[in-house]
């Protein structure tokens, strides 16, 4: 195949790895900014990346409940990698943004927008399971009675190149969940990543034209059948699974059971399963007041369902205990959001298992409720 | 997901998140000790010309350097001129709004959330119940029924505070007595001048008999609601004819931001009045 013929939305074709940087050219001079995995501070962090150099070629993550590392192995492979804490979260729902600022005139308030300008991200090899979450984000902050300006602005902008996932970590599940390792839909390019070449599938137009004057190869049945089975492979190789049969009703009808206080016994109440997580979408405001009272920013931050002052009113906490937080986080996660959304509100990302630093582990607590609750 | 009161449609959103439209206090009524009645007018008259309400529905009221509280209003939702809004100064946005005065301007977000069903209750025997500030949103339903009292049946007004110097709107009682609404009035604790009824809200269900096809407006601490559903449900007013109003802790009104859940609604968007049905599988779960 000759690059001068572009190729269909919904084909696969194959790129040499060096390649990689002509189409990160196409889409900086588009106005992207490419997002991608960096090894940083000898730990996995998603930042700006410039060329192919910048991704994590050769490193693998070791996970599992309350563990992480990252470790080289020195092969080739670019996206052998599992994600570290960081999700594409704080791209389109940023932990910190200023929302406005105000400054005290005649009595008044005057208002100046916070920081103007939308950035436009292409995100680097998001993953079945991210994407799924995204997706997730959409039904929260896309809604026909609400509509999040932040949100909606950068996720407009977005150019997504997803990636199958071919090495799945100790803590992932995204098979239970129905969100990966294989890409479904939702990207502008898709991508495989074999030894020698990366395949990659169309899905938009944007995703076309970031191949322009990009060389491309045929993608041929035997590279075609590589992934497949590849892909085959990894399913079978998930470090953990999820029986979500009988969810959310396994959690709802059982809300006063005892096993709650076992687990509000070894929880925290950290916040870092919430942080970490790819649809944890809670959020509240901060203003923060000039010492002569006549200025204020007011700034949108991330909250978590753990921390005590989230459910503070007039009168007390609400949730005072932590066991109480706990089963709102979990009863809200694989219980309620499906009445809210329609979907569960897990992914199978397997993140709160990894960064919980009492390795409480999701698949566990619910194998436990059922056999609690069974009995 | 289907709604349990009335759907009403959202006050249009701003293109910037959060942003607040100015409004004036125009006047304060102190109502108790730690209580007062702000009465607003938006600055832009255009603005003031548009804002409308439904009875049981809340604005945001910010104080920049502070923040927002949600606060129901409590004035009446026929009246157009002004928004009232009685406050309890009690968290850290409510302390600084009782140190403001006539003159100084806040800022409103809303309106937000399911309103008391009025039209649906017509018809009716309404028995409203109250306890403390919970009184404050169920004023915009007394207005509302004494605009339209040949609409509605026998209507009750319990309600109960702490003690005689904390019951709201005393001055009140009269008129709306007048009007027809039968006002009972109860206290926890009385003091030397206190000739009433002393004992918990829930309590003024014993003192009249009421028609099973009453409909049950209520609102006030959890505790209270709790009993007030139990003595309705007791004398076999369907949970589907008690609407409860709940509290919880709001910051964007618009079912975002997760605060205000309670199991499967946030407060703010679903309520934060509710048909009792909707609510009784999960209401009595504790710390939920």
């Amino acid at each position: 195949m000759s690059s001068e013929h572009r190729p269909e939305i919904g084909s696969t074709v194959a790129i040499q790895k060096s390649a990689f940087n002509a189409l990160l050219n196409n889409l900086k001079e588009q106005g992207y900014e490419a997002i991608g995995p960096h090894v940083k501070n000898e730990t996995l962090v998603y930042e700006p990346i410039t060329a192919l150099e910048d991704l994590p070629r050769g490193y693998v993550t070791e996970q599992e409940a309350g563990h992480f590392r990252l470790i080289y192995l020195g092969h080739s492979r670019y996206f052998d990698v599992i994600p570290g804490a960081q999700s594409w979260k704080q791209f389109l729902f940023p932990s910190r943004k200023e929302l406005f600022s105000l400054t005290k005139n005649d009595g008044g308030w005057k208002m100046e927008e916070g920081e103007k300008g939308t950035p436009a991200y292409a995100f680097i090899g998001v993953r079945g399971c991210e994407l799924a979450a995204i997706q997730i984000q959409d039904n929260i902050f896309l809604r026909s009675d609400f509509n999040d300006p932040i949100y909606r602005a950068r996720r407009e902008r977005a150019f997504i190149l997803s990636v199958n996932c071919l090495h799945p970590a100790g803590t992932c599940f995204c098979v239970s969940m129905g969100t990966g390792p294989r890409v479904n839909s939702g990207y502008d390019l898709n991508l495989t990543e074999l030894e020698d070449v990366f395949l990659l599938t169309i899905g938009s137009e944007s995703g076309r034209g970031a191949l322009t004057g990009v060389p491309l190869e045929a993608a041929n049945g035997f590279v075609l059948n590589a992934a497949n089975r590849a892909l085959e492979h990894s399913a079978s190789q998930m470090g953990r699974k999820m029986d979500t049969s009988n969810l959310p009703e396994l959690i709802l009808n059982h809300l006063d059971d005892p096993y709650w206080r076992s687990i509000g016994e070894r929880c925290l109440s950290c916040a870092n399963c919430t942080q970490v997580c790819p649809t944890c979408f809670c959020w509240d405001t901060l203003d923060t007041l000039s010492l002569d009272g006549n200025e204020t920013r007011r700034t949108r931050v991330w909250d978590s369902c753990f921390n005590p002052g989230y459910s503070y009113q007039a009168g007390g906490n609400t949730r005072p205990t932590i066991h109480s937080r706990y089963r709102q986080w979990l009863s809200h996660k694989l219980g309620n959001w499906k009445q809210q959304f329609g979907t569960l509100g897990c992914v199978g990302c397997g993140r709160c298992i990894t960064w919980c630093p009492a390795a409480i582990d999701i698949t566990a607590e619910v194998v436990a409720l059922r056999e609690e609750t069974s009995r | 997901m289907t709604t349990p009161v009335t759907n009403i449609k959202f006050a249009s959103h701003a293109d910037r998140l959060l942003e607040p439209v100015w409004a004036e206090i125009t006047a304060i009524t102190p109502e108790a000790e730690g209580i007062s009645t702000y009465w607003l007018k938006f600055v832009d008259p255009a603005a003031q010309a548009a804002y409308s309400f439904l009875p049981g529905q809340f604005n945001m009221v910010y104080l920049p350097g502070f923040g927002e509280a949600a606060i129901s209003v409590s004035s009446d939702s026929e009246d157009r001129s002004l928004v009232g809004h009685t406050i309890r100064f009690v968290g850290n946005v409510t302390r600084a709004v009782s140190r403001l005065k006539v003159g100084d301007v806040v800022g409103i977000r809303g309106p937000f959330g399911a309103a008391w069903p009025m039209q649906e209750i017509e018809g009716r025997d309404v028995i409203i119940a109250a306890g403390g500030i919970g009184l404050a949103p169920l004023r915009p339903p007394i207005y509302y029924i004494m605009n339209h009292r040949e609409r509605f049946g026998k209507v009750y007004l319990l309600y109960g505070a702490r003690t005689p110097s904390d019951l709201l709107y005393p001055n009140e009682y009269k008129k709306w007595e007048q009007a027809g609404i039968q006002v009972q009035i109860t206290v926890d604790r009385a003091d030397e001048n206190w000739q009433g009824q002393v004992g918990v809200v829930p309590m003024l269900f014993y003192r009249f008999r009421m028609n099973p096809e009453s409909v049950v407006l209520t609102c006030g601490p959890e505790i209270m609601i709790r009993f007030v559903v139990y003595e309705g449900l007791a004398r076999r007013i369907p949970a589907e004819n008690i609407y409860v109003s709940l509290e919880r802790n709001m910051k964007c009104g618009q079912g975002s931001c997760g605060h205000c859940q309670l199991g499967p609604y946030f407060i703010c968007k679903d309520g934060p009045v509710f048909r009792f049905d909707t609510l009784e599988s999960f209401f009595n779960v504790e710390e939920f």
